[in-house]
Order: C-alpha cells, then structure tokens, then sequence
C-alpha cells in the first residue's frame, strides 16, 4: 500500500468543520472504505474538529486547527491539532452513566471512540492533539494482515 | 443540505417533519426555536418526524435530548418518528433509545398522546 499523507491548516471556524468532515469523506471513500466505515470516520473527524473549533480555540480568529491524514500500512491516521489550552482529560463525562444521559453534551469523544479502533488524546499547554485512527479491513494495527 | 422543517396539526399533535442534517450550527438552531417556539404557542403534544433526517452529529443529539427535556419540564410530551438507520444506531449506542419514545408509525405515535 503506498503511503500518503496530507494536511490542511484551517480556520477556527463553523465552515472549517463542514470542510474536515467532507475532507474525511473523500480521503476515507477513495481509500475504499465501505459506506459504514465511511460515515463513522467522517463523523470521528466532525467530532474532532468541533472540539478543536469550540473547545480549543474557541472560535478565536488568531488560533489554527491543524488536519491531516496519512495512509500507512494498514492504517488511516487523522490527527487534529488545535492551538487551544489543552483538554482537561480528567473532565471527560461518561455520558452513558444514568445523571449523564439526559445532557446536552459530552458525547463527542464517546462518538469517536465508538467509531474509531484507536482515539488518543494528548493535551498540552499549547494546544490538544487528537489521533484517529481506523484499519483498513482485514490488517492489524502493525499493518500485518490479520489473521481471520 | 441545511435542515428544514414543516409543521402539520394531526388531532391535536404537532408533527414537526424534519429533512437535512441536525448538526452544529445552523440544524441544532432551527430545531432549538422551532420547538421553543411550539412550546410557547400552547402546542405541548409535539412528534419530530425524523425520516428524511440523514445524518446528526453529537450537537445534534443534545439538542433532541434538550428539545425532549424542555418539552418535559413544560408540561408536555415530545416524541420521536420514523428514525433513519443511522439516527437510530445513534440513538442505541449513546442508550438514548430508552430515553426518547420512538415510534415508527405516525397513527400510532398520535394516537398514543395521553
């Protein structure tokens, strides 16, 4: 599988997370995924890019969200980087818990977990990177094909 | 596709037939005061028709759950119809399936109004 690897720099903006999501779209489609897989990662990156828009930079006009993929091995990797104060990891809600459920929000990550076969999060003073990864069928992390 | 909405009176229900995309921005927005607004002209008996809804993203679901819980609090009943496949994969997998009454038959979600 040849690797690739792409980036953009964008906006902290509503439009900036349309655009990743379509983004996300394209690259995912033209790497073959199904139309299942397709939908989760595109979603994955919506939900990154909100948290990167709103709760990073806080539409601030000055700061910068950071998007790319890369294609290696067996492996989609989306990393979304904002310029934010970092994410506060230990405020993370488990918004399946029952006094959780009936909130208006705190579900993005869980999404994206849910959606995704790798989610890291690492925060920093300068900002929060976010790692999404998702396999391509049938290979394992290490790009090995997978045994079935 | 931005999200749009038609309101229709069927025997005292309100069905809010929803099309496009709930999500952050401009859907959440249209969805919040469209609701708000019913609420405040007495209509309390409220059916979001879901069924050209296509895709919604965790803005989306929290504006359901607000749209659900103000409904609530005001006295009244919100409930939900004919969810696409991936509204309702949505809905089982963030376990808000046991939260919102969903229906898949409009008769039956007016008729089933107290």
């Amino acid at each position: 599988m040849t690797e690739q690897r792409v980036s953009y720099t964008m906006d902290s903006s509503l439009e900036t997370i349309d655009s990743a999501e379509q983004k996300a779209t394209r690259i995912a489609t033209d790497l073959g995924f199904g139309d299942d897989e397709v939908m989760q990662i595109s979603m994955a990156v919506r939900e990154g890019a909100v948290n990167a828009v709103l709760h990073g930079n806080a539409y601030a006009p000055d700061k910068k969200v950071t998007l790319a993929f890369e294609q290696t091995g067996g492996d989609l990797i989306i990393t979304i980087r904002d310029q934010g104060p970092g994410m506060d990891l230990s405020r993370i809600p488990n918004p399946l818990a029952p006094e959780n459920l009936l909130k208006t929000s705190g579900r993005g990550i869980f999404l994206m977990r849910s959606f995704m076969d790798v989610v890291e999060i690492r925060p920093s003073k300068t900002g929060t990177e976010l790692k999404l990864i998702k396999h391509v069928h049938g290979h394992t992390a290490d790009g090995k094909e997978a045994s079935q | 596709m931005t999200m749009k909405v038609g309101i229709r009176q069927v025997d005292g229900v309100t069905i809010v037939d929803c099309s496009g995309r709930i999500t952050l921005g401009e859907g959440s927005v249209i969805l919040r005061d469209t609701v708000r607004d019913l609420l405040s002209k007495g209509n309390k008996k409220i059916v979001l028709n879901l069924a050209d809804v296509n895709y919604i993203d965790s803005s989306g679901i929290g504006e359901l759950v607000s749209a659900f819980t103000t409904t609530k609090n005001q006295g009244g009943e919100l409930k939900l119809l004919n969810l696409t496949k991936k509204v309702n994969d949505l809905l089982q997998i963030t376990k808000l399936y046991t939260v919102f009454d969903v229906k898949d038959d409009e008769a039956a979600a007016v008729k089933s109004f107290k």
